[in-house]
């Protein structure tokens, strides 16, 4: 009897919640595979893509976004040997989808506890609530594949951000195939998406795009690059967070940082009277 | 029968001018080389000389600030900085109608405006963080958050003594150290407000002033010895700063430009729509970042609201500035003057209809008339660019999507107003404007408590209320 | 801001055929916010009226004195001493003008009349069942055509405010219109008593109704509520004369009434006047101050003025 020949997967981007290949027809081997090799053109058309899908996950209501979030985590929960049979450590599985539960709870809190009533000098309702930024530029860390793509993404979408991620290059199939999770888990197409290949490639060409509203460089390793990204989100004044260091405790509680930066906060006053 | 107000000057006496100012550094005056002179734009008078710091002097200033951050002020109980800080707010109670005389003289604003805008509110914020000082664990930023360490601070011309206020009142309360560097056309309230620091006995490096213009800013901002930077100005600089700090471990907070709409539905309360619309761009001659630039009035009520708008335009005061019945001063310097000419020249060029009240502008000074624009669209330059100064423009809409599409038609997202009677309106709207501050049936509040920011290219970080001080700490 | 200020004039003269028309157009009129009427009044309040214009505004103040006495302590003697105090407010001074009016109870009109005959001070009669209004419509009417009968030449009527607040505007307006009627050639004054109708809005549309009843004047209050005129109050109303006269092409008057005491008050209100519906009701014609003590400060105020020094209250007459 001879054994099974396997059907293998093809490794594509994924773009408003289809997974097209690189517009530029090219893929580079990593991991035993052949992985999309993504072009300045993609990552132009996945901004398009996060643009598009803003009004709807901005506008979805919180419980809504956290039911959600916690669907990705059933959702990977299900594929748990997946991950691990691409190399992904049992303990980072787990704690990518307890990172996933964590953010999940957070969609309907943080307006709580980052937003309220001002008592202003005066016969005003005044309310501070934070809102989405708009679309997220993130440059995922090379290391750990999972748990540090889960724990950059999931803090920018709790909050009504959209994405596009910059996968890991050297170990992206956790990408590709964290993709599929989040194609199967009720996320519309756009909130979250992804581009795998050179951060040379595209991160230069998302940290400049004037249609991108923040950027995260968490991934980018050398210092030199991520200069040049800061000075190119500039131009838009992009909100920027900087480069997480090499020794960050991906396991750590993550704290609100990196959601309270891509919110923006919104005052609205009102006279009472009658 | 006419009733003209006879003038009714404030006494300028109140104000002590020194003929020469120094700069403030590690709690003394210091005496510099590059001299310059400041003047009333209302006159053009020169009030007096102060100088622009050099590259040696900001460095001299950083590290007078770094050092009271380390051996004073960082140590500092958060219970004893409080107090420094609320001496300082009482300080400025008790002197605030000489530093409203010289505001109102230095900058050209109404002394009605400074005396009962801007310098209230320079005390409630002093007054406002101070009581943070002691309180900052349980202020939502962890259980121990740190300050930064030493901050650069650079402020615009508009609200000399208020963004003063707004930047050294959450910097000192979260036990940083600061440099502040004001406007080169309205330094003295700074001086005077470190005289304050002065008789307040704050330990000497813990506030320090460099007086100068954008050199001594760009030295101040790129000093490698700063850990924060915080920027109130146009966006260009804002910009600039941004591209500085690329790379560095500076943690900035930018407050920029703005083109804010003004939206009048049919169903206002149009009386106070009106008076909304008036102080939304006619308050500090239009030098306000967020002010009602841009009227979105609804097609259907256009014509009457432009009326009414006509009719109380006609009232305002333009003149002196220490009259006490002025409603609109002079502009802030020769510089901005030409750049509201040229705007609003370029308005005209491009095809809307400029009107002006008729308004006898004084002969010596810089001047310029409440203006409006009518028949303007997006594509016009004032309706794009931020003017800085009195003049509105006037745009219209059927529906309130289309509203809110026009409002949100800028790079800028500094603020908004809203006005209707229709209370779920209010929230939906406010709900969908891409802007930090949205007034509803008001304009131009402010108060300590409050968050004030952008949204986009206006910048980022909140000044006001528990998220000013956020900028201020290593969170 | 519906079609109340495009509206056709014709049109208006028809609203008071119908409840309907008449709800209709008063909940149609543009909303007041409390807050920015408030600071708007507030704001006025800061000018700075200094020597020749507060000369000229204290003044024209006491030419627009409705001086008042309405208690149930009034007699004869009492109220013709209050007309001989309204012909020459300062007998020092013969410089000083008359005030606008005398102000009154029905019952003692004849006697203000004796005084006043010829003098070119108005003689007001409050009526309608002052304060309250809450008498049978003839009584009100009875008391209106005896007011008139006796001397009066213009009459402060009361709404009812009950009716008002109920909703039936109908019946307030055909109030009015009987009332005024009834006043014959005297000038007619609607008190709306804000004080009772509680919100801006409700001072809008009370003072529209008035206007479209036929109204000469709108009148704040009748002193004998808690809360009587206010700066915000009274801009609501000027508002309404000004949109009133752009629809219509009537000028109707203004008068705030009670709690007006000192001269920075009253110049308070002549500012707002100036900046609200400007020069053409700076005038005893179209505005006036209800008041009793204001006049004493009035005078000390002008005494002051032209003597440089700070008079007391015992060079003044307390009539």
């Amino acid at each position: 009897m001879s054994e099974r020949v396997a059907v293998r997967k093809t490794y594509k981007l994924f773009i408003g919640g289809k997974f097209p290949r690189s517009e530029s027809g090219r893929s580079y081997l990593v991991q035993d595979s052949n992985v999309s090799l993504a072009s300045r053109k993609d990552a132009r058309d996945a901004v398009v893509a996060a643009r598009a899908a803003v009004k709807g996950w901005a506008g979805a209501t919180a419980y809504n976004r956290g039911q959600i979030l916690y669907r990705v985590a059933e959702m990977l929960e299900g594929r748990r040997e997946q991950f691990v049979a691409l190399g992904v450590p049992a303990d980072e599985v787990d704690a990518a989808i307890d990172r996933w539960v964590w953010y999940a709870g957070w969609s309907d809190k943080l307006p709580q506890v980052y937003g309220g009533a001002n008592p202003v000098a005066g016969p005003y309702f005044n309310l501070s609530a934070p809102e989405p930024t708009g679309v997220v530029a993130v440059v995922a860390p090379a290391s750990p594949a999972l748990l540090g793509l889960v724990s950059v993404i999931a803090p920018a979408i709790v909050t009504g951000n959209t994405v596009v991620v910059a996968a890991s290059p050297t170990q992206p199939l956790a990408a590709v195939t964290l993709a599929e999770v989040l194609a199967t888990s009720d996320l519309p197409g756009g909130v979250v998406n992804i581009l795998t290949g050179a951060l040379t490639e595209t991160v230069p060409t998302l940290a400049a795009h004037m249609d991108v509203n923040a950027i995260d460089l968490t991934g980018v390793g050398d210092a030199a690059l991520a200069a040049d990204l800061e000075v190119r989100a500039a131009e838009n004044l992009k909100r920027v967070l900087r480069p997480a260091p090499a020794d960050h405790d991906w396991h750590a509680d993550p704290g609100v940082t990196r959601m309270t930066t891509l919110l923006e906060t919104k005052t609205v006053w009102h006279p009472k009277g009658v | 029968m006419i009733f003209e107000y006879a003038p009714a000057p404030e006494s300028r006496a109140i104000v002590d001018l020194r003929p020469s100012y120094g700069l403030f550094i590690d709690g003394e005056f210091v005496a510099g080389e590059d001299l310059h002179k400041t003047v009333n734009p209302a006159t053009e008078e020169v009030l007096a000389e102060v100088v622009w710091a050099g590259g040696a002097e900001v460095d001299r200033a950083v590290r007078a600030a770094r050092t009271a951050y380390e051996k004073v002020w960082g140590p500092m109980p958060g219970r004893d900085r409080a107090k420094y800080l609320f001496r300082i707010a009482r300080l400025v109670q008790e002197r605030s109608r000489e530093l409203a005389v010289l505001e109102s003289l230095d900058n050209g604003k109404p002394i009605r405006e400074s005396r009962d805008v801007d310098l209230p509110l320079v005390a409630a914020h002093f007054f406002y963080y101070a009581g943070w000082a002691d309180k900052l664990s349980h202020a939502g930023f962890g259980p121990d958050p740190k300050p930064l360490g030493v901050a650069a601070q650079v402020i615009p011309w508009n609200f000399p003594l208020l963004m003063l206020a707004w930047k050294i009142a959450p910097a000192l309360a979260a036990g940083n150290t600061v440099v502040l560097k004001p406007a080169e056309t309205t330094p003295l309230t700074a001086l005077l407000f470190a005289e304050i620091c002065q008789q307040a006995d704050l330990p000497a490096g813990v506030v320090n002033i460099v007086t100068g213009a954008g050199d001594t800013g760009r030295a101040l901002v790129e000093h490698p010895g700063v850990d924060k930077v915080a920027f109130t100005g146009s966006t260009e600089v804002g910009k600039a700063i941004a591209r500085s700090v690329a790379g560095t471990r500076k943690k900035v907070t930018l407050e920029l430009g703005g083109k804010a709409a003004n939206i009048v539905f049919d169903d206002a309360p149009v009386d106070q729509a009106v008076e909304g619309i008036v102080n939304g761009i006619f308050f500090n001659q239009g030098h306000v970042c967020c002010a009602g630039s841009r009227l979105l009035v609804q097609e259907s009520v256009a014509e009457q609201v432009l009326e009414s708008l006509k009719r109380r335009m006609a009232l305002l005061r333009v003149g002196d500035p220490l009259d006490k019945n002025t409603d609109i001063g002079a502009i802030n310097s020769a510089e901005q003057l030409a750049r509201i000419r040229e705007l609003s020249d370029a308005g005209a060029a491009e095809g809307a209809q400029r009107w002006s009240p008729p308004c006898e502008l004084p002969e010596r000074g810089f001047w310029f008339a409440p203006t409006i624009f009518t028949g303007v669209t997006q594509a016009h330059r004032v309706a794009r660019e931020e003017i800085f100064g009195p003049v509105l423009s006037v745009l219209t809409f059927r529906t309130p999507a289309e509203a809110v599409e026009k409002a949100n038609n800028t790079p800028y997202g500094l603020s908004a107003g809203i006005w209707t009677d229709k209370g779920s309106r209010i929230l939906w709207m406010a709900d969908r404007l891409r802007a930090g501050v949205v007034w509803a049936n008001t304009f131009n509040k402010f108060d300590p408590t409050s968050p004030f920011g952008g949204y986009k290219e206006s910048g980022y970080g909140r000044e006001g209320g528990r998220h000013g001080l956020e900028g201020y700490l290593d969170v | 801001m519906t079609a109340t200020a495009t509206s056709a004039r014709s049109d208006l003269s028809e609203l008071g055929r119908s409840e309907t028309a008449l709800r209709t157009f008063l909940h149609g009129l543009p909303g007041v916010d409390q807050v920015g009427a408030e600071q708007r009044a507030a704001q006025l309040g800061t000018r700075s009226i200094k020597t020749t214009a507060k000369a000229q505004a204290i003044d024209l103040a006491i030419r627009m004195v409705d001086l008042t006495t309405l208690e149930g302590a009034d007699t004869p003697g009492k109220v013709r001493a209050l007309a001989a105090k309204a012909l020459r407010p300062d007998p020092a001074d013969p410089s000083c003008p008359h005030v606008g009016a005398v102000c009154v109870y029905p019952a003692m009109v004849p006697h203000v009349a004796e005084v006043l005959r010829g003098s070119g001070v108005h003689l007001a009669s409050v009526a309608t069942a002052f304060p309250s209004g809450q008498a049978p419509l003839e009584v009100k009417l009875a008391d209106t055509r005896a007011a008139v009968a006796a001397g009066a030449d213009e009459i402060d009527m009361v709404i009812n405010r009950g009716a008002f607040l109920a909703g039936r505007y109908q019946e307030v307006y055909d109030e009015i219109v009987a009332t005024k009627q009834a006043c014959g050639d005297a000038h007619l004054k609607v008190i709306l008593e804000t004080g009772e109708l509680a919100t801006y809005d409700n001072v809008r549309r009370a003072s529209w109704l008035a206007m479209l009843a036929g109204g000469d004047f709108i009148k704040t209050s009748t002193g004998k509520v808690p809360v009587a005129a206010t700066l915000p109050v009274t801009l609501v109303m000027l508002e309404a004369v000004r949109d009133f006269r752009a629809a219509t092409g009537r000028q109707v008057g203004v008068k705030p009434a009670g709690g007006i005491k000192t001269t920075k008050d009253a110049i308070k209100y002549l500012v707002m006047v100036n900046e609200t519906v400007g020069g053409d009701w700076l005038d005893p014609d179209w505005f006036r101050f209800g008041a009793s003590s204001l006049l004493n400060d009035l005078l000390m105020q002008r005494t002051k003025l032209t003597t440089g020094v700070y008079s007391g209250p015992d060079y003044f007459t307390l009539d």
